[in-house]
């Protein structure tokens, strides 16, 4: 098999040397002026650009305190040089956690600290000039925000929060990534990623109903803006159209029409992606939760659960309830609304991970493993699920459910190494704001260490199924796999190996 | 008084109220600087005990480093658990009055100087030869490294090299900056080479990298609780942005 930029994986996963500017370059594509007005950022370089980066770094970090902290708090002790995967799978030593930092943390030193401004030199502060500027674009699009140097850094500094910062600069001062920003144009228009009208969603359910009905003779429903359903259902926009995403969708309708309950879809809110964060700008990341409050209030739904979406999970479990009240304790009109209308007996929001653990603990739901017997399964926990959410509301919940879902519908589960799951997990390479062809070469080589995992696990256990929680890993798998010659194919959702086993019933005429 | 006796008399009292100040400003301001949304990082705590104990391990274990580098840690860890048993070895000098039994006990700890110098040389080592961490270091980690090299040797000189100054001297002298009474400095000059740079240290420490004792205590990574669904927390500036905004609750609308 032979194909271009083939990888070939050393039998176990060297550190490597550092290689000055390897990945140097011009960063991804930038966004059109048009992209960025409609973000409400300026449309080109403004021409004070320098003093406008300041002022906004200066703002950042009055109002982050993990910006002002992360900022001085750093030794340089190195625990985190060799824990990012663009570093092991790149050596750019730019794209070491602290190195990366580093590019802000100097101007930092370099305008707001004493050592800085009198001793530039001894404590490596560097003025905010062209050079500077460039590297910025092109090392903070090198960053997946995966947060696996947080893990490592004795102090918890999360390059991901400086990395949200430096975008957030470069936006304000516009210059802004292509990618993410033309994202979130679609989103705040549309209401998903794809610019997805309703009328094609529509279309798009209503072919997954007739495909399950031919497959299976049952008659599963994938509803959309049905009001006073039980469940609102947000997940990422490429469950609608995306191999092998949609397969989980299949997987979720399929587990709602066993457990009874009631869902819909919204048509305004058919997202549950938010690039907000990923450009670190809490006002757009607010606006695109708000849609969601606002679709669960119109359709008077009692539950709100999030799809298979790694980054979407972490912005509704972590910052929904600040964002939007979606939760409970929050005493705002808002939030006092929700809390009444939302069933107060489930989480809220709930992952759909959740939703099924659940049912199954609950016996409420039969599987047929055997159905999934050619698999040999292995689990990638997605980095923003791995470590920034909670799954249960258990210690390490996030690792365990899904797992646990896994197992119920397969019979051949392994794990990959202890060093590559769990909160030590590998990002995919695509997280982020990366998942883009500009991005091809990064991408590749940034999935370097969960493929040298992957292929371990194949020469130990046979693996052939990778299962993953988020519509990003999925979509970045199926590209680099054959990179590392493995089948573009054997990345799933996890809902696709419950859609496989699972038994259903005739009607959904249970429970209630 | 000599010449020298006032200069680091004085010396001492401004290191030390530039620490004093300048550390309690960036207390201040770590304080008053709001973390608006809930990032704590896996292994996230599920309440505020398990955030107790998170950092009883992270402080007294250097846990999260372990788990990163072991030879990182050995040396990290070695140096500051031999700073502590230190500073207590350094106590009966600045004591008023009388000096507590248990103090005199601490005179063990000069063994620990030798654990000092170990994490420290390891330290340096790991920055000269490691090509990352040589990549990452600017010449004021080499500095910083080298003058604490530098005190650790001059104390060890003085302690086990038979260079001992007037022990009254020294303590009427540290304890005298304490009660106000000051009094002679020892005149050897392998005493002031070993405090000199110690209160040269202290004095940069609210602007140097010395700030990560104070700065990991304000870590948001690790002081949240993970609790973000049963609990809404919210920012002053998020709140006041939502409050600037028009809701029309009943029509579930909110604009600006």
């Amino acid at each position: 098999m032979t194909k271009d930029n083939q990888i070939k994986l050393p039998t176990y996963l060297e550190v490597p040397l550092i290689e000055k500017d390897s990945m140097a370059g011009n960063g991804p594509f930038k966004a059109s002026k048009e992209i960025q007005q409609s973000l409400g950022f300026p449309g080109e370089k403004v021409d004070n650009w320098q003093q406008v980066a300041i002022d906004k770094m200066a703002e950042t970090k009055s109002k982050y305190r993990s910006v002002q902290v992360f900022l001085d708090a750093c030794v340089k002790c190195g625990a985190c040089t060799d824990k990012c995967h663009y570093y092991l799978g790149t050596a750019d030593p730019k794209n070491m956690p602290v190195a990366r930092q580093d590019l802000f943390r100097s101007v930092y030193r370099r305008h707001f600290t004493f050592a800085g401004k009198y001793f530039p030199r001894l404590v490596g502060a560097k003025d905010l000039d062209e050079d500077m500027l460039d590297d910025w674009y092109n090392y903070f699009h090198q960053c997946s925000q995966c947060r696996r140097c947080a893990v490592y850094c004795p102090y918890g500094i999360d390059t991901a929060e400086i990395s949200m910062a430096a975008r957030e600069v470069m936006n304000v001062i516009g210059v802004g990534q292509k990618y993410p920003n033309q994202i979130l144009g679609k989103v705040q228009k549309i209401g998903n990623n794809l610019g997805m009208p309703e009328p094609a969603l529509k279309d798009t359910l209503e072919d997954l109903e007739d495909e399950i009905k031919d497959e299976t003779g049952v008659d599963v429903k994938l509803p959309l803006d049905v009001k006073d359903s039980e469940v609102l259902m947000v997940t990422p926009s490429a469950d609608f159209f995306a191999e092998p995403h949609i397969d989980g969708l299949i997987g979720y309708a399929k587990v709602f029409h066993e457990s009874g309950v009631s869902w819909t879809l919204s048509s305004y809110a058919s997202e549950a992606a938010n690039f907000g964060m990923f450009i670190g700008n809490y006002d757009i990341m607010r606006q695109g939760a708000l849609r969601i409050r606002k679709a669960a209030i119109d359709l008077n739904v009692r539950r709100v659960i999030v799809g298979e979406c790694g980054h979407a999970w972490r912005v509704a479990y972590s910052f929904w309830n600040t964002l939007t009240g979606i939760g409970s304790g929050g005493s705002d009109d808002y939030s006092l609304r929700l809390q009444k209308q939302l069933d107060s007996n489930y989480p809220q929001p709930q992952h759909m991970i959740e939703f099924t653990y659940d049912l199954i603990q609950k016996n409420k739901l039969s599987f047929e493993k055997s159905k999934n017997d050619h698999r040999i399964v292995t689990f990638h926990d997605s980095c923003n699920v791995a470590r920034g959410s909670n799954m249960g509301d258990i210690k390490n919940g996030q690792f365990i459910l899904p797992r646990e879902v896994i197992k119920a519908a397969c019979n051949n589960f392994v794990e990959m190494p202890k060093n590559t799951i769990k909160s030590s997990t590998f990002c995919c390479g695509g997280g982020g704001g990366l998942l883009t062809d500009d991005l091809i070469k990064l991408r590749v080589k940034g999935a370097k260490p969960r493929m040298h995992a992957l292929k371990k696990t194949e020469q130990e256990s046979g693996v052939n199924t990778l299962a993953a929680i988020c519509a990003i890993c999925k979509s970045q798998f199926s590209k680099v796999l054959p990179n590392y010659d493995f089948d573009p194919y054997m990345i799933v959702s996890v809902h696709q190996l419950v859609s496989e086993a699972i038994v259903l019933s005739e009607s959904s005429d249970t429970e209630v | 008084m000599s010449l020298t006796s006032i200069f680091f008399t004085f010396f001492i009292y401004i290191s030390s109220l530039i620490f004093i100040v300048g550390v309690s400003y960036k207390l201040v301001q770590y304080w008053n600087t709001p973390a608006p949304l809930k990032i704590p990082i896996a292994p996230a705590s599920l309440n505020t005990s398990g955030v107790f104990l998170r950092y009883l391990r992270e402080i007294f274990l250097f846990s999260s480093l372990y788990k990163s580098n072991k030879w990182t840690w050995l040396f990290g860890w070695s140096f500051h658990f031999a700073l502590i048993l230190l500073f207590f070895r350094h106590l009966p000098y600045f004591w008023p009055g009388e000096v507590p039994l248990i103090l005199y006990k601490t005179e063990v700890f000069k063994y620990s100087s030798y654990l000092l110098f170990f994490g420290l040389v390891g330290l340096l080592s790991r920055r000269l030869f490691v090509d990352r961490v040589r990549y990452i270091s600017s010449p004021s980690d080499y500095l910083m490294l080298l003058v604490l090299i530098f005190i650790t040797s001059t104390g060890m000189l003085m302690t086990f090299g038979n260079n001992h100054p007037n022990m009254l001297l020294v303590t009427n002298f540290a304890s005298g900056l304490i009660t106000f009474n000051w009094s002679e400095l020892p005149k050897e000059m392998i005493f002031m080479a070993h405090i000199f740079p110690v209160f040269c240290l202290i004095a940069i420490f609210p602007i140097s990298k010395l700030l990560h004792a104070p700065g990991i205590f304000f870590s948001p990574t690790y002081n949240q609780v993970d609790n973000a669904r049963k609990k809404r927390h919210i920012s002053d500036w998020a709140l006041d942005k939502e409050q600037g905004s028009k809701i029309d609750i009943e029509n579930n609308n909110e604009k600006k």
